[in-house]
């Protein structure tokens, strides 16, 4: 029970929350972070591969080691980190409820009232359904990467995986690292969704990519649980093809269809929202600074529409300049040209097939919102 | 990717609401994720929505046969995780 003030509360102690942090404080800002899990780092701490990407953006490290990098960065910088901490509601004036578990166990309610928030949720799984989804061994891919590379826990013995982007191509390889058989890799599109290089290293150790297939059925063994799934062709609109299906043994079935966006504590704030397919759902409105349609209220990272660590990175470190600015620790114009610099390297990292669609659509909805919220802003 | 999902097949895990059901609510007159949720609880479970709301979205959007995004969101509550009462009524107020 107490009440603390603080100059910038950042939620979400993955990439994007963590560089706001290090930002802000460098700039003089006293910031606390906070993270309902154990460890900081949000998802970093589960990439054990090695990144893509230019030297500025930590090509060719593994995401845990960038992740550990971070933190230190934060500590450094005098960022207070508050771990098992989660925020329950944010209320008028800015005034924040965490639940905050303390050394001896036991959790109590603390009451923040921070100058700037800068919102760094990011995202959760979407999910598949087809009959029995609920059965026990039906998984999120990331939930079943939290399992082998944070837990050092094997979710089951033989998996059937369901999507074929990035994640699902990249975990299935890190099951097998595990030790789990990985039986089939099951797509609905008629090409695989992620980079050819990561589907090559799946063909290579022997696991059939299924194409035009899905998983129409989870099989329920004797104990309640996961013991096939069956999966059938499908036509062009990716209907099952009826007498197409066929039953694979497993006892884990993982989901890897994409990300949305984290929104509940943005839509607590008060913040303006808008849909967007190219981003995984509803996202805030937010201009180059990062700052919402509430004043004092900045986002960033995959809560602002799904990406990359990388492009997590930078818009983190552009809300963390911004706040810095609110709070009349730095010029507006030195922000402006820390900031530009940042924004040129995203610009570098939204291109190519998959990025440059990004690009457009991150422009597109600065755009929006200049011509939505311009000089309109709400305060908390 | 658009799902082929059957009436009997639970879409809110938390609150075990069904396609059917949440079809029945949109008949009843349902226009949104919000209208739909008042009728048969799906999304006020555990998650608060989280796993099912893009395809609570998804169902109401092709029975009225609109886009996913004019069928509007939730509105988020507080607590947005669960917290015991004991640390409720030990918290200060201000």
């Amino acid at each position: 029970m107490s009440i603390r003030k603080a100059d910038v509360l950042v939620i979400g102690a993955g990439p994007a929350g963590l560089s706001a942090s290090i930002e802000a404080a460098r700039l003089g800002a006293d910031v606390i972070i906070v993270d309902l899990n154990m460890k900081p780092g949000g998802q970093l701490f589960k990439q054990i591969h090695k990144f893509f990407g230019s030297s500025a953006h930590h090509s060719g490290s593994r995401g845990i080691d960038i992740g550990r990098m971070l933190l230190d960065e934060a500590k450094d910088a005098g960022v207070t980190i508050w771990l098992k901490s989660t925020v329950i509601g944010i209320f008028p004036g800015k005034k924040v409820s965490i639940e905050r578990e303390m050394d001896d166990g036991t959790s109590e309610l603390v009451t923040l009232l921070p100058e700037e928030i800068v919102i760094a949720t990011g995202a959760s799984e979407n999910v598949i359904r087809f009959k029995n989804w609920t059965t026990p061994g039906v998984m999120g891919a990331g939930a079943a990467q939290t399992m082998i590379n944070v837990n050092h826990v094997r979710p089951g013995k033989r998996v059937v995986m369901l999507g074929s982007g990035n994640v699902g191509l990249i975990v299935s390889y890190q099951l097998m690292q595990a030790g789990c058989d990985v039986a089939a890799l099951v797509e609905a599109a008629p090409k695989v969704g992620g980079y050819a290089v990561h589907a090559a290293k799946i063909r290579r150790a022997g696991v059939p990519i299924l194409l035009r297939h899905t998983i129409t059925e989870a099989v329920i063994g004797e104990d309640g649980t996961v013991s096939g799934a069956v999966i059938a062709e499908v036509d062009e609109h990716f209907k099952p093809i009826p007498g197409t299906e066929e039953t694979i043994d497993c006892d884990v079935i993982t989901l890897a269809a994409g990300l949305k966006p984290t929104m509940d504590l943005i839509k607590l704030a008060g913040c303006e929202l808008t849909f967007d397919g190219v981003f995984g759902g509803y996202i805030p409105l937010h201009d180059e600074n990062m700052e919402t349609s509430v004043r004092g209220v900045f986002v960033a990272g995959d809560s602002t529409g799904v990406e990359e660590a990388n492009t997590a990175l930078d818009e983190g470190r552009i809300a963390g300049i911004s706040a810095a600015v609110s709070l009349g620790l730095i010029s507006g114009s030195d922000a402006d040209e820390r900031r530009d610099a940042i924004w040129e390297r995203l610009d570098s990292l939204r291109m190519g097939p998959f990025g440059e669609r990004r690009k457009k659509e991150k422009d597109h909805l600065i755009g929006l919102f200049h011509e939505e919220v311009k000089d309109q802003r709400a305060f908390a | 990717m658009e799902e082929y999902i059957d009436d009997d097949m639970i879409v809110c895990r938390c609150e075990e609401v069904t396609a059917g059901e949440i079809r029945e609510a949109v008949r009843d007159g349902a226009k949104d994720v919000v209208g739909v949720k008042r009728r048969t609880r799906a999304g006020m479970g555990l998650c608060q929505g989280r796993t099912c709301e893009k395809l609570v979205m998804a169902i109401i959007a092709r029975e009225l046969s609109k886009r996913p995004d004019q069928v509007g969101t939730s509105s988020a509550r507080p607590p947005v995780r669960p917290v015991t009462f004991g640390e409720l009524a030990d918290a200060e107020v201000i």
